[in-house]
């Protein structure tokens, strides 16, 4: 597995003990680094070699600043290099003031185009559009009622004619939408191959057609060194004006969004990180930087929390706290919350420093589900009022979920303590001291809502 | 079958660019026949953009390394020319094709995208018509319209396809398709599966409730096949280890071979999971998915050397 771009660094330069400035032969060796670290993480191969020398350049002679290591100090120029690189800040969508503004999404076979569009016409639903639908693809099967299905979710018309001229199909929407009073048409398109010359032409057709006012592309965040293949045949044939990159919510490094961005100059406006409608986010350069060199993501992590933790519960268990009840179930209810975010080792990641743990020390994925089946294997009166736990209970317990007493008696220990802490902080809270965190043990209990963007 | 063998068509689609592995060994012949640090570091970088990823490319150059070494291979020419063997033999495995051997129940799976319900589509017809009786379960209940896509597939094939309602759980669309094998006395069973990311629990936890289904009411093996696009990165072996540890996966398919991507990821795959490429998708028609010849494979990978 790599580490990360950070880690790697510093491994480099641990051997240089002196500080000021840095050297050549220094920057060579992090240079290296740097080097794999984008080629794993799918960068295009040129673009690499580019941005590393233009990095090398700033880097060597630099003064490394006081409060920062040599290590630190290349990973904060590359950072800041990658992120303008990227396209400095975020870039969002202009439509002119034409009506129906018109929107034509085009990419590979299985990008993600239909669902994207679907997904944009949300976003601009939200603003205030009236969007229409137009089904383009009538090669896929079903792909137009694959549209119609996500659009139907969205009270969102969709104009399509079966087996009909995709070009046809365009033109027509567009005057459906003059007709219908929608004041923007999304255009769905088929998928193709960048060296399908008819299919090329095709969507050049449709442009010219419709004249859009946005082309974008959609590019998959898990495509590898051939991303810049099709990105340069897409923009020389049918112009695109920005990428929509989608599958942001796997574990892909994503350098294929920075390929694209470097070689054919258009930015990305858009990250698709779901499978539901609503999972369509503006870019943020950074964010993808600090990815693409597998540094840790705070933020993620906070949204990830906040994005699977169900408010409810969360507000229900913040009541019980203030009310200094926590009981046994209480504790499960947020054992599930945080096994619901995916597995610790995953979590882990997001945590910057996280991986300098020794590797047997990290995760213990089994501790949660045997915490959870001790819980489980009590009676209700039992998770109330632990107290109740004897030995003949902790041996029966202990029987039921598989484990040995030892560890239903540290598990029992562990929530004591828990509850403990629950307690004091309910005192300084009575007695006034204001500022103190409340809620949970795990990172996003917290009742404070950090807005999306 | 279709009239141009596919690695003919895949090698025409390298011509088109430069960018491929070829063009970079031509760059990299043409500096001169010496074997120095320069060129092998050059190959290395050559099969890094071929997607192979670091580990295997390394690993590659090393036993090339070795070869030159041993078999006093002349020059850059020479060892280039055995890139192709090298890479063929670590994809080359003994391996039983789940789809042209005995009775079978195959899960078709994967991320979202690869071409999992075209594949279905494919292997149902190509089985069809080899004599085998086949029945397609459509338990890619998420995706809106992958039911109704599929159904079209199984039209073509001229195979009938089991499905419930968009939202049910797939487990049980196994379920039903397997007594409907049964009652047709059908030998062959394929099931497409939703596209889903490997970082989801929730979803892999689905798909192994699937395999058990399939386990416990299969009269036949159940195997499970991961349906990889030759366009995928990095990220290809995680995904591959990911699914295997999910589900104990016995092979894979490398579909969309037919644009400039070489699929380079499944040399990392089959490297490090042990796993077959029983297919490859070559275009989009019903057709296009044939047999995995690796030295096919490998000569497109590595392309022309002038």
């Amino acid at each position: 597995m790599f580490e990360n771009l950070t880690d790697r660094l510093q491994s480099v330069f641990s051997k240089l003990t002196g500080r000021g400035i840095l050297t050549e032969t220094d920057v060579d060796a992090a240079m290296r680094e740097v080097r794999m670290a984008l080629l794993e993480a799918d960068v295009d191969f040129k673009t690499v070699k580019s941005f590393v020398a233009a990095v090398r350049e700033r880097s060597v002679g630099q003064d490394v600043l006081k409060s920062l290591t040599p290590g630190q100090m290349v990973v904060k120029i590359v950072l800041e290099e990658l992120t303008a690189l990227m396209g400095g800040t975020e870039s969002r969508l202009v439509l002119s003031g034409r009506i129906p503004a018109v929107v034509m999404l085009v990419g590979l076979q299985g990008s993600g185009k239909t669902t994207a569009s679907a997904k944009l016409a949300r976003l601009l639903q939200q603003q205030g559009r009236s969007p229409l639908l137009v089904a383009c693809d009538v090669y896929r099967p079903a792909a137009a009622d694959q549209l119609e299905a996500l659009a139907a979710q969205l009270g969102v018309p969709v104009y399509r004619e079966d087996g009909g001229n995709p070009v046809e199909i365009a033109r027509e929407g567009v005057k459906q939408a003059v007709a219908t009073m929608r004041d923007l048409v999304i255009v769905d398109t088929a998928g193709r191959l960048h060296i399908d010359e008819a299919m090329m032409a095709e969507a050049a057709a449709i442009r010219d057609a419709v004249r859009p006012d946005q082309v974008l592309m959609v590019v998959d965040a898990m495509t590898g060194q051939d991303a810049v293949n099709a990105a340069k045949s897409f923009a020389e044939r049918v112009d695109f004006d920005g990428v929509i990159v989608t599958k942001l919510d796997g574990d892909a490094r994503g350098g294929a969004a920075l390929s694209v961005r470097s070689v054919t100059g258009r930015p990305i406006k858009f990250v698709g990180v779901g499978e539901k409608l609503d999972a369509l986010e503006p870019f943020h350069p950074e964010r993808m930087a600090k990815r693409i060199l597998g540094m840790g993501d705070v933020v993620s992590l906070i949204e990830k929390a906040q994005s699977t933790i169900d408010a409810d519960t969360a507000e229900q268990l913040e009541a019980r706290l203030r009310e200094g009840r926590f009981t046994l179930d209480d504790f499960l209810a947020q054992l599930q919350q945080v096994r619901k975010m995916g597995s610790l080792a995953d979590l882990m990641k997001m945590i910057p420093g996280a991986n300098k743990l020794p590797a047997d020390a990290q995760v213990d994925e089994g501790a949660l589900a045997r915490t959870e089946a001790i819980i489980r294997s009590m009676t209700p009166r039992e998770r109330d009022k632990p107290s109740l736990i004897n030995g003949s209970r902790r041996e029966r317990i202990a029987l039921g979920a598989g484990v040995s007493v030892y560890e239903v008696n540290q598990m029992l220990k562990q929530f004591a303590q828990a509850q403990k802490m629950i307690k004091q902080m309910q005192v300084a809270e009575r007695q006034g001291k204001k500022g103190r965190r409340r809620g949970g043990f795990f990172p996003g209990m917290r009742r404070r809502h950090i807005s999306y963007h | 079958m279709s009239p141009t063998p596919w690695f003919k068509r895949i090698s025409d689609g390298l011509t088109r660019t430069r960018e491929q592995l070829g063009g970079h060994l031509n760059v990299l012949l043409r500096r001169g026949p010496q074997l120095d640090d320069e060129f092998w570091d050059g190959l290395e970088e050559a099969l890094i953009l071929a997607d192979m990823g670091g580990l295997a490319a390394s690993e590659m150059v090393e036993r090339l390394r070795k070869t030159a070494t041993r078999e006093a291979l002349p020059d850059a020419r020479a060892v280039v020319a055995r890139l192709v063997d090298e890479i063929a033999a670590q994809v080359t495995l003994e391996a039983e094709d789940p789809f042209a051997s005995g009775p079978a129940c195959v899960l078709m799976v994967g991320v979202n995208g690869t071409g999992k319900t075209t594949s279905v589509g494919k292997l149902a017809s190509a089985a069809s018509g080899a004599g085998r009786r086949v029945v397609i379960g459509s338990a890619d209940t998420f995706r809106a319209a992958a039911i109704e896509q599929l159904r079209v597939w199984g039209e073509r094939a001229g195979v009938p396809v089991v499905e419930r309602a968009h939202g049910a759980d797939p487990a049980a669309v196994v379920y039903d398709t397997i007594a409907e094998a049964r009652a047709r006395d059908a030998d062959l069973i394929i099931v497409d599966t939703a596209g889903r990311l490997h970082t989801s629990p929730d979803l892999m936890a689905e798909l192994q409730k699937v395999k058990r289904v399939a386990e416990r009411e299969s009269p036949f093996p159940v195997r499970s096949v991961l349906v990889i696009d030759a366009t995928t990165g990095q990220n290809g072996i995680v995904q591959a280890r990911e699914f295997h540890r999910a589900l104990d996966l016995d092979a894979v398919v490398l579909t969309k071979l037919d644009g400039t991507a070489k699929g380079g990821i499944v040399v990392a795959v089959v490297r490090e999971l042990g796993l077959p490429v029983i297919r490859v998708g070559v275009g989009e028609g019903i057709d296009d998915l044939e047999p995995f010849d690796p030295l096919d494979f490998a000569g497109a990978l590595v392309g022309d050397i002038s």
